[in-house]
């Protein structure tokens, strides 16, 4: 495997405090993971042997664990994160058309992000706001009851 | 001068998404300026019917505003507030009959229900423990601590009858028992709150809208098993409700319901907050406690049951959300009043999160054995649009479809099975003559399929080769010997997988085999999709999607 980059735009040193707050407690990993992709919007891989070390894991043990969640990103993401609801009554009511139609208007693929690092579109499997589907979240942020025009605003305001 | 009125604003997830968050501020303003001393503005959770949102009621009155935005509070503050005209152009319209209905109490979506588990929803605000107590909260707790033994609270929550609200439906008293009597230096117990099933928001709502009823119920649980430590594993895409749950725990702590020697029963008993991190497996409970240890959140098989080994290999009981919800009520009014609700097997209450192709979108809850039709078109007021109800899912994916010719089949653990469902969390999405049977249970797979965690073979494997066959059902490229195919995995799947996940992923196939083959047929024969949704098959309509 190729050593990880080493970007130096991260502050390897606030990851190494934030792993030091839980030094040695092996169930302290999620939430530790959890905490560092809090500040930096992702898991740099060059903290995986830091966060490794601390806490006496195997790095092939976080990267694991990173692996398995599905909201651990190990790659920068956009300023600005569209989740579409997946969930059942999204579904049914639209969610794949909606889905469809943030990537023609972003030109990228779910899971992507747009060249100029301002949207990262994803999906999420459900939000619990069935009742107002189809949703989707921006930045945190649900909005419900979707349609083209709705996007239209959305992400005119987001150029804004 | 008028007695003192309450204006709740909702500040659910699901009212905050239309802008109930600007409003709620609005309204305190508009009333300040106005100088009503009289009136005074709060918020409340989730109250179920988000669809309406955002939502505001003006309690003792019981008026109910629907789809209130920033631009209807200088009306509501001057007409209603201040000069006692009710804003009827924000009443509830009843869609059957389009008549306003101006109180909560009258509107049928409400009227019908009975609420234990979701008693406090909407009805207090829920960073407020004082207002939980003010309507009977913590009573059950010093019930249970000063008044009971350890084996009369489990005694009395097995005559009640309470079944785990999670899904599978295994009697709460018989698990705490089992916690109870293992010998341990240390025991656990755990909120299972990872509500992961897509279609249900029943547990978002209740931790959102009354976080103490669980804690309540936690610390009871705790009481009776023995334990001195619980955790709430809660799903990270609930961020409002990691929230409440936080600052409710602060305000325990300090009235004393919490820590060492709590209300000087001697007990001792500590609730940590655990975030998922987005695995639906993680709702299994040996992924779960998995998850909490810091590991990959993937199923063991069991035995040894959470009950005799679970967090740390210590005995661990965990319950639903609306499981310890249950608890407080049951305590305090007893099992005989508890047990007198539902039908012989199941009792009490069950919550549904009704959605999909239905009028009234919300949480419902009623008497378990409830019909069907009741719920659909009683309660949630019919399909929209004047299309026909084709088929009811419940259990998400784990559960199964069951069609419009049995409407009467009554909700409850037993018959569900029997009609190739599950109970499941309670979700239940209503799907009209648009929705296509063949997708939607392609679109289940391809959920489970996602969510399958790769330990067992049968699921990991057969999740990918039903979902392979289902994906060329609905591109019309399936030939006949593909439906036996698949039935042969499903069956495999179902008998085979280590976990819940596997042996119940199958269902949603199973069942829309049992009950729709001639969707899968028109398929695959005459290259056609029923409803008319699958992309490849679409006719040409001119309609444009």
């Amino acid at each position: 495997m190729d050593k990880p980059p080493c970007d130096e735009r991260i502050d390897m040193q606030r990851i190494e405090s934030i792993v030091e707050e839980c030094k040695g407690q092996k169930w302290a990993l999620i939430p530790v993971v959890q905490k560092i992709q809090n500040e930096f919007g992702y898991i740099p891989p060059a903290a995986i042997p830091v966060v490794a070390k601390g806490l006496r894991l195997f790095p092939s043990q976080v990267q694991g664990v990173i692996s398995f969640y599905a909201q651990f990103y190990t790659k920068p993401r956009g300023r600005q994160i569209i989740r579409v609801c997946r969930g059942t009554a999204c579904h049914v009511r639209g969610a794949e058309a909606l889905l469809e139609l943030l990537e023609e208007r972003l030109q990228i693929q779910e899971g992507e992000t747009t060249p100029d690092m301002e949207y990262t579109l994803e999906t999420v499997a459900c939000i619990g706001v069935c009742a107002l589907a189809p949703n989707l979240v921006l930045n945190d942020q649900v909005h419900g009851q979707m349609d083209a025009e709705k996007v239209q605003q959305l992400l005119k305001k987001g150029e804004a | 001068m008028q007695n003192k009125r309450t204006v709740f604003v909702c500040q659910g997830t699901g009212c905050l998404s239309t802008g109930s968050g600007a409003v709620y501020e609005a309204l305190k303003a508009e009333v300040a300026k106005l100088g009503l001393t009289d009136v005074e503005v709060d918020f409340t959770g989730c109250h179920g019917f988000c669809e309406q949102g955002g939502i505001v009621a003006v309690e003792p009155e019981g008026i109910f505003y629907t789809h209130v935005t920033i631009d209807d509070v200088p009306e509501i503050v001057g007409s209603h507030l201040k000069g006692g005209n009710p804003v009827e152009r924000l009443f509830y319209r009843d869609p059957a009959t389009g008549r306003a209905v101006p109180r909560y109490h009258e509107i049928n979506f409400y009227k019908k229900q009975q609420r234990v588990i979701l008693r406090n929803c909407g009805r207090i605000n829920p960073e407020k423990i004082d207002q939980y107590i003010s309507k009977g909260g913590y009573r059950a707790l010093k019930k249970a601590l000063l008044e009971m033994t350890p084996e009369q609270v489990i005694e009395e929550v097995k005559r009640s009858g309470l079944r785990g609200r999670g899904g599978a439906g295994f009697p709460t008293g018989r698990k705490w028992e089992f916690s109870r009597n293992a010998q341990a230096d240390r025991k656990y117990v755990i909120c299972n709150a990872d509500e992961g099933d897509p279609g249900a928001f029943m547990d978002r709502s209740v931790l959102e809208a009354d976080p103490h009823a669980v804690i309540e119920g936690l610390i009871t649980a705790g009481y009776a098993t023995g334990a001195n430590a619980g955790y709430i594993y809660v799903r990270a895409e609930y961020p409002l409700a990691v929230k409440r749950i936080r600052i409710a725990l602060e305000h325990a702590r300090e009235r004393g319901f919490l820590g060492r020697d709590i209300l000087g029963s001697g007990f001792d008993f500590e609730v940590y907050i655990k975030e998922g991190a987005g695995a639906f497996v993680c709702g299994e409970e040996t992924a779960l406690i998995a998850s909490i240890e810091g590991r990959r959140g993937m199923p063991r098989p069991r035995p040894p049951y959470p009950a005799q080994s679970g967090l740390q290999g210590k005995p661990t009981t965990i319950n639903n959300v609306k499981t310890l919800a249950s608890v407080p009520p049951i305590i305090e009014q007893g099992a005989d009043w508890f047990s007198t609700i539902g039908t012989p097997k199941s009792k009490g209450t069950t919550v549904l999160a009704l959605s999909g192709k239905i009028l009234n979108s919300g949480l419902v809850e009623v008497p378990m054995g409830t019909p069907l039709s009741t719920i659909i078109f009683d309660i949630g007021g019919g399909i929209p649009g004047g299309k026909r109800l084709k088929a009811v899912q419940t259990g998400g994916p784990s559960g199964g479809c069951i069609p419009a010719k049995i409407p009467d089949t009554p909700v409850d653990y037993e018959t569900l099975t029997m009609v190739g469902s599950i109970m499941g969390s309670g979700g239940m999405v209503v799907m009209d003559e648009d929705t296509c049977m063949v997708e939607v249970a392609r679109y289940f797979l391809s959920f489970t399929q996602a969510e399958s965690c790769g330990k067992c073979a049968p699921c990991r494997l057969g999740t990918r080769q039903m979902l392979e066959i289902l994906a060329r059902i609905t591109q019309g490229k399936a030939q006949e010997s593909d439906l036996d195919t698949l039935f042969t995995i499903a069956k495999t799947v179902k008998e085979c997988s280590l976990c819940g996940l596997g042996q119940t992923c199958p269902n949603p196939v199973l069942s829309t085999l049992r009950y729709f083959k001639s969707e899968y047929e028109a398929h695959i024969n005459k290259k056609r999709c029923p409803a008319n949704q699958c992309r490849f098959l679409r006719r040409k309509t001119g309609k444009k999607t």
